[in-house]
């Protein structure tokens, strides 16, 4: 095995701490994405008894291996 | 340096996202369509049966979108924003594993991450709960059915980060190629544990009430009073094409997404480490 050259590798750390809102801030809104996209109107539902969103994406609901009705 | 990988996650995450849309359109959208046909002979069947019987028909629902707005403009925006959540998610974890995962280039760290992505986040919850095409899945059990699926995909998530902190750990003492062997059959049998705990979806109780015991909500043959199939189980070929091509679309989108941002991090990181060395 070739040992890989430290400036072609990934020795730099970043501090995580003061990166910590970034990270966490775009997790959340991934979070949030991925749940209107696969899981709202059906199991649970933000907006009540309202269908637009699921109807909308049903498709790629379906495709994207979320259960549907 | 961390906005700026995310902003790359996203954008990467997009594009990957736009791919694997194009990929449903032209290989999906025609299942999804034989799917849709099935489900409405097959009431048309049912309503046939019905009225035998004397049962009063149920009233037609009104649907929200076309089939022609859900087949173009649903799919293609469900898909584009999943690569762009996908894409978020993946640039938090590379930032994080940098310099956190032994000496590893950012290309390959970009596709190993995108690995791990399709891993714990599709395929292993997909062994257990695979993908359906419509008129597959009961309406009354979607809850059950979500929740269960949240935590395939929860579970895998755990026990492959865990598989990561383990192999680490492992490393110095075996060696990198089997501290790797011995993480993963860890994370294998693991997964395959919580696989064998949840429950099939055809034994959910509301299931087993109204279709005796079956392993999955596929739909089986429509049979009158007397027990003449008047309307056939689900076609076997037309699934198997859905869920491979669900495969399919996933391994794109997670493909494409560790292929676009390794070179555009790995720009990153040069220019971060240059900045460092003049500064």
């Amino acid at each position: 095995m070739t040992a890989i050259p430290a400036d072609s590798s990934t020795p730099v750390v970043l501090p995580v701490s003061k990166a910590v809102l970034w990270l966490a801030g775009t997790t959340v809104l991934a979070l949030i994405l991925y749940y209107f996209i696969g899981i709202d109107q059906g199991a649970t539902s933000v907006f009540g008894n309202d269908m637009h969103v699921h109807e909308f994406v049903h498709d790629a609901r379906h495709f994207l291996g979320f259960p549907c009705h | 340096m961390e906005k700026k990988l995310v902003l790359w996650g996203l954008v990467s995450g997009a594009l990957a996202g736009l791919l694997a849309f194009v990929f449903a359109r032209i290989f999906a959208e025609p299942q999804i369509q034989a799917a849709i046909d099935y489900e409405t002979g097959r009431d048309a069947a049912q309503e046939a049966l019905n009225q035998a019987a004397g049962i009063a028909p149920e009233p037609a629902e009104s649907e929200l979108f076309s089939r022609a707005i859900q087949a173009n403009l649903g799919i293609g925006l469900g898909m584009v924003l999943f690569g762009v959540a996908m894409g978020a998610l993946f640039a938090v974890v590379y930032t994080v594993c940098l310099g956190r995962v032994g000496t590893v280039r950012p290309r390959t760290l970009a596709m190993l991450v995108a690995g791990a992505g399709l891993l714990a986040i599709y395929l292993t919850p997909f062994v257990k709960y695979p993908a359906n095409p419509p008129s597959i899945g009961h309406p009354d059990t979607i809850g059950d059915r979500g929740g269960l699926y949240l935590i395939m995909v929860l579970g895998s998530i755990v026990f492959l980060v865990a598989a990561v902190w383990l192999g680490r750990r492992l490393a110095p003492n075996l060696g990198n190629w089997n501290a790797s062997l011995v993480a993963g059959a860890a994370f294998v049998v693991a997964s395959g544990i919580l696989m064998a705990i949840l429950p099939p979806l055809g034994h959910l109780s509301a299931n087993v009430a109204e279709y005796g015991m079956q392993n999955t909500e596929t739909p089986q043959p429509l049979t009158d009073p007397a027990g003449h199939i008047v309307f056939p189980g689900f076609p076997a070929d037309s699934l198997f094409e859905f869920r491979l091509y669900s495969v399919g679309a996933q391994i794109i989108l997670w493909g494409a997404l560790g292929l676009v941002f390794g070179p555009l991090a790995e720009r990153v990181l040069r220019r971060g480490r240059a900045l460092a060395a003049t500064g």
